[in-house]
């Protein structure tokens, strides 16, 4: 990889995050997560 | 002229106040080269506590629903949208956030969804500012087994036989487990499972199945085969850890797969100056990940802990500077190494 592309990688990759973030919260992603993060997770814990 | 006698005593007795002289300066420089290495030792030491404290602090902070303990229930806050870097369990009672990979096979289990892009996003996030620092620092799975690795035991080993075979282990894990068998494979309604969660993840059980079915009697009756099986992992992983370090960093994490694919482009990276490098490989000797830091300072492997800089007797290893992009005496080094 060039110099100045590994140098400008992380800038990308960081704005390419916020974007999917974006993306994610507009698609309603975030709600999915804390539906299933405020019930105890019973295949996490084995069970069910 | 002939010496007299007195002049030849003379001559003696000023060498050996010269040879005197010399041999105390050699000693004093000893004594000064002794005091240098045990303040580099003290040094070192400090470093590496600052990290024991970093992960304990970051664990206290994000578990610290101490209610949850308490009761036998987990926070029900909407900061559970929002995920930590680390493996961390939801279902941890003191859990104040969401797990990353929980979250990723919930999201692919969910009927409306093919892909995560929110939690993708988190992990881009993450991976592009710290890479595999995470596991080193953030994790609080990483920080048990850790201080597993610290109980004395006459045989310890940085890696299990067949290392280098076992490592690409947490890839297969990462695609086939977590990304296709959590979007393609489900059940009549549609809905997928948490294979990872549900099968794999001893930090769930550690940290979440552990106190919740000791607290729960509805879920003490309801613990069976799956349960056993999870806590069988757990232990086994937990008694690798006393021998070999990290095991499960090493070999079947999939958060670790990932962010180590952003090491060699995250804003956190390590760069070797090749001028000053003597290639005596004491960075990999000190390294219990076991990377030549020498040879690829950005292994997808590592997980930044810092023993490899601070073992360098050179001072050759350093962290890359990011900005600014043009001119720096980093992508001058970087162009040397380069050529």
């Amino acid at each position: 990889m060039k110099p100045v592309l590994k140098k400008l990688a992380p800038f990308i990759l960081l704005a390419v995050s916020l974007v999917f973030i974006g993306v994610g919260l507009l698609r309603g992603e975030h709600q999915t997560v804390l539906e299933k993060a405020i019930n105890i997770c019973m295949e996490c814990i084995g069970i069910g | 002229m002939d010496k007299t006698t007195c002049d030849i005593t003379k001559e003696q007795n000023t060498k050996e106040q010269n040879t005197k002289e010399q041999n105390t300066k050699e000693q004093n420089a000893h004594k000064k080269g002794d005091t240098n290495k045990e303040v580099n030792c003290r040094k070192v030491k400090k470093k590496k506590g600052i990290r024991l404290w970093i992960q304990l602090l970051w664990t206290a902070i994000t578990n610290g629903y101490v209610i949850g303990f308490v009761e036998g229930k987990i926070f029900k806050g909407s900061s559970k949208q929002f995920c930590v870097p680390g493996l961390n369990c939801y279902s941890c009672p003191g859990a104040t956030f969401s797990c990353p990979i929980g979250s990723l096979m919930a999201t692919l289990n969910a009927r409306q969804f093919h892909f995560a892009f929110y939690i993708v996003g988190f992990l881009m996030f993450f991976g592009s500012l710290f890479g595999r620092f995470v596991c080193g620092s953030l994790c609080p799975f990483g920080l048990v087994q850790d201080l597993l690795y610290k109980i004395p035991f006459p045989f310890k080993r940085k890696n299990m036989p067949g290392h280098k075979a076992l490592k690409w282990l947490k890839y297969v894990v990462l695609v086939v487990v977590v990304f296709l068998m959590g979007s393609l494979i489900s059940d009549a309604t549609g809905l997928g499972q948490p294979w990872f969660c549900e099968y794999i993840c001893p930090s769930g059980t550690l940290i979440a199945g552990i106190p919740l079915v000791a607290m729960n009697e509805g879920l003490q009756a309801a613990a069976g085969f799956r349960f056993a099986l999870k806590l069988a992992i757990l232990i086994v992983i937990l008694l690798l850890s006393v021998v070999y370090y990290r095991p499960f960093c090493k070999y079947l994490c999939p958060l670790g797969a990932l962010y180590g694919l952003f090491n060699p482009v995250a804003f956190y990276r390590f760069e070797v100056d090749k001028e000053k490098c003597v290639g005596c490989g004491a960075c990999q000797k000190a390294c219990r990940m076991d990377i030549p830091v020498y040879l690829k300072p950005n292994s997808l492997d590592c997980i930044r802990c810092g023993d490899c800089k601070r073992a360098c007797p050179k001072g050759a290893i350093g962290r890359a500077k990011i900005l600014p992009i043009n001119s720096s005496k980093s992508s001058a080094v970087e162009k040397k190494n380069n050529q």
